[in-house]
């Protein structure tokens, strides 16, 4: 690792191996380093060993729940909006040649103590439980309204204009009541707290049109999820940028971001005795929580709490799916940020057959983390494991641009990947001094092309 | 029900990925196959780590290889368990000049063993034969001898002056189990284990969904992402 390189990008979270990809592809010389010895950061999908190694040291992983090597444990709980970014991402790197998605089966929502699909046709909504006769016709003119919205004819406007009147004025015009109002905010537009009702409606809207536009793609959830876990997608982002050049270095062990005394600006990476040189490193909060030359680099911004279960049965009530996405509203236990349940299946190669891994989460709000969880967990039946972690979320404290350090976020709350696209996009524009990320499809061959 | 001769040629698609200790020959051997070229001072092959060809078994039967090259991540212990997955054949190649090649080879075939489908079909090539006379430091005999113990198939060959190159996939397609094989006119997935469901839509098997379909008027421009 002696060399000079254009870039040193440490972790091999999903964020990471993008830019790395992308990089590669632009012909720069990249060294590509993880201190553990799998891909995938954050974002790693863990066997039974790895998963056992890294929560409950010293403990043998049970025998009784099939091979070790057919577990693929996700470390967080995200899907990929089929309409999303990221699948576009995909699509125009051609990483999808290395992939196979299946769909995430269903989408349920609880309220008042029950819970029930979330809409995905007219038909379901007509028989959806979670409205009342009336309140189905002001649902289904709200829906009409966003559907038809056109920026380009006030006509469609009704006297509304998305970039200023909030939210809360536009559930208020339709007659919404609260707990609509909480299942499409919460449910559809996938916000974790309330605070988007005083925000412009825009950013609703749009969420709002992209769960549908999602919903019609495949048809049973707005989420497709690839099979053998989250990890396949920084495994897959990596090897593009491995064909184009970049070299991978897993089980490193970084000791210390080397910095010019004087002016703090970036050098190098030393590991032991050896040391990589290069204009820039680029990585992930982890590598640098003890803070470069005496500065800090990274702060906190919030917690979460996440549990890993192992159930031998589906979620109860949900129609035995094979994977789902069930969402707590906030109101709906008295809290101030949803309750997440991410499940998936042995169908989605991540578990032995007759599995199933539920993963339960939240933003913690108090000094028992976990049992703020207690409400999710409760809906999952027997569990048969499961592994508690509560971590934070981390931000870069400055750009980047002085020192040519540039830190990625961790991955946030959220259930999707569009969080971490716009991380993405960010860091891509930082490090190129303010540069826009636009993808093109290569006719030629892998990998994208990048515009500009 | 009489067996009735098959009326349309059928195309089945495995995945083969290579494996072996870095300068062993192993793109070159890639770039023999595909290409019939050799490059002395070739780098590595940017951009072209995914690649198919084809072999003729017989009238109504073609093999399509989907080869899948290391791009350098055998280096460094960074080579990610999606390479492995659902290949249905290996290629470990060893440099007949160089003895430490074998062990690490050896140590590639455990590794499979370990990994990969227990019916993965794995091939050693003792490769660089054209400096047989000259250079030659691991003798014949001895990987013949451990081939035959673990049940390998096994050819000397030469990216160079093209020796057994094509005789050696050409081995292994005839080994492949071809009721296995996915149909590679029906598009759609990779691997070979996965068969695609007849008239799926372009969609692959099990219930997958293929990204690329239904979306084909947005991926064509650019877009912000
Ligand atoms: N003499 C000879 N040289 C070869 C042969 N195959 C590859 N080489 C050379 O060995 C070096 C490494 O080859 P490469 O294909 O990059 O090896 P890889 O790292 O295993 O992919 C290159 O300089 C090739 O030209 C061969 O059959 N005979
Ligand atoms: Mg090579």
């Amino acid at each position: 690792m002696d060399e000079t390189y254009d870039a040193i990008i440490l972790g091999t979270g999903v964020t990471e191996c993008v830019l790395s990809a992308l990089l590669s592809i632009q012909g720069k010389k990249i060294l590509h380093m993880d201190a553990n010895s799998w891909y995938g950061g954050e974002c790693a999908s863990l066997n039974l060993t790895q998963l056992y190694n890294k929560f409950r040291p010293g403990q043998e992983p049970p025998t009784d729940i099939g091979r070790d090597r057919d577990y693929a444990i996700d470390l967080i709980p995200k899907f990929m909006m089929a309409n999303g970014e990221l699948t576009k991402m995909l699509v125009h790197t051609d990483v999808t040649r290395y992939l196979e998605f299946k769909q995430i089966a269903a989408s349920y929502v609880y309220r008042d103590g029950k819970i029930a699909k979330v809409p995905s046709t007219e038909m379901e909504a007509v028989r959806s439980p979670l409205m009342g006769l009336f309140e189905k016709r002001r649902a289904k003119k709200f829906f009409e309204f966003l559907q038809n919205w056109n920026d380009q004819d006030p006509a469609t406007h009704q006297g509304l204009d998305l970039d200023s009147v909030s939210m809360e004025k536009v559930f208020a015009h339709f007659g919404l009541e609260p707990g609509t109002r909480d299942f499409i905010g919460h449910a559809m537009a996938l916000h974790l707290d309330d605070s988007f009702m005083q925000r412009p409606a825009r950013e609703t809207y749009e969420r709002i049109i992209l769960y549908t536009s999602s919903m019609a793609r495949y048809g049973k959830s707005p989420y497709i999820y690839p099979l053998y876990g989250l990890g396949e997608l920084p495994q897959g982002f990596a090897r593009l940028s491995a064909i184009y050049g970049g070299t991978y270095m897993l089980d490193k062990q970084i000791d210390e971001i080397v910095v010019n005394a004087e002016t703090g600006a970036f050098e190098g990476v030393r590991s032991g005795d050896e040391v990589a040189k290069a204009s820039m490193v680029i990585g992930d909060p982890s590598y640098f929580r003890k803070g470069v030359n005496g500065k800090d680099k990274v702060r906190e911004t919030a917690k979460v709490v996440r549990a890993i279960c192992i159930l031998k049965h589906p979620i109860p009530n949900t129609d035995n799916s094979d994977s789902v996405q069930l969402i707590i509203p906030q109101n709906q236990v008295g809290r101030k940020h949803d309750i997440y349940i991410a499940e998936v299946s042995g169908n989605h190669n991540v578990c032995a057959k007759d599995i199933y891994i539920a993963q339960v989460s939240t933003i913690v709000e108090t000094d028992k983390p976990e049992l703020e969880l207690r409400p999710g967990l409760d809906l999952l039946g027997p569990i048969y494991d499961k592994f508690v972690t509560v971590s934070s979320l981390e931000e870069p404290i400055d750009s980047g641009r002085d020192d040519k350090i540039f830190i990625t976020r961790s991955y946030d709350a959220t259930s999707h990947f569009e969080t971490v696209v716009e991380d993405i996009h960010d860091v891509w524009a930082r490090v190129t001094g303010g540069e826009k990320l636009v993808l093109k499809k290569r006719e030629d061959g892998e990998g994208a092309q990048i515009q500009g | 029900m009489a067996a009735t001769p098959r009326q349309n040629p059928r195309m089945l698609q495995f995945k083969l990925v290579l494996l072996g200790e870095s300068a062993v020959g192993k793109s070159s051997l890639v770039l023999r196959f595909v290409k019939d070229q050799f490059d002395d001072y070739r780098e590595s092959t940017i951009g072209a780590a995914f690649l198919t060809q084809t072999v003729s078994l017989d009238p109504q039967t073609t093999v399509k290889f989907e080869i899948w090259d290391t791009a350098g991540q055998e280096r460094y212990k960074s080579l990610a368990p999606m390479y492995y997955r659902n290949a249905n054949c290996a290629v470990v190649v060893y440099d007949i000049t160089q003895p430490s090649s074998l062990d690490k080879a050896k140590a590639w075939i455990r590794e499979l063993q370990r990994q990969a489908d227990p019916n993965i079909i794995i091939a050693l090539a003792g490769n660089k034969a054209d400096l047989a006379s000259t250079r030659r430091a691991i003798p014949t005999e001895e990987a013949e001898k451990y081939a035959a113990e673990e049940n390998l198939l096994f050819l000397e060959t030469s990216a160079k002056n093209s020796l057994n190159v094509s005789e050696l996939f050409t081995m292994i397609a005839r080994k492949l189990p071809l009721e296995q094989g996915s149909d590679s006119q029906r598009g759609g997935g990779r691997g070979g284990s996965s068969l695609v469901s007849p008239g799926g839509g372009g969609q692959p098997g099990r219930g997958g969904v293929d990204l690329r379909g239904g979306q084909q008027q947005q991926s064509q421009d650019a877009c912000n992402c």
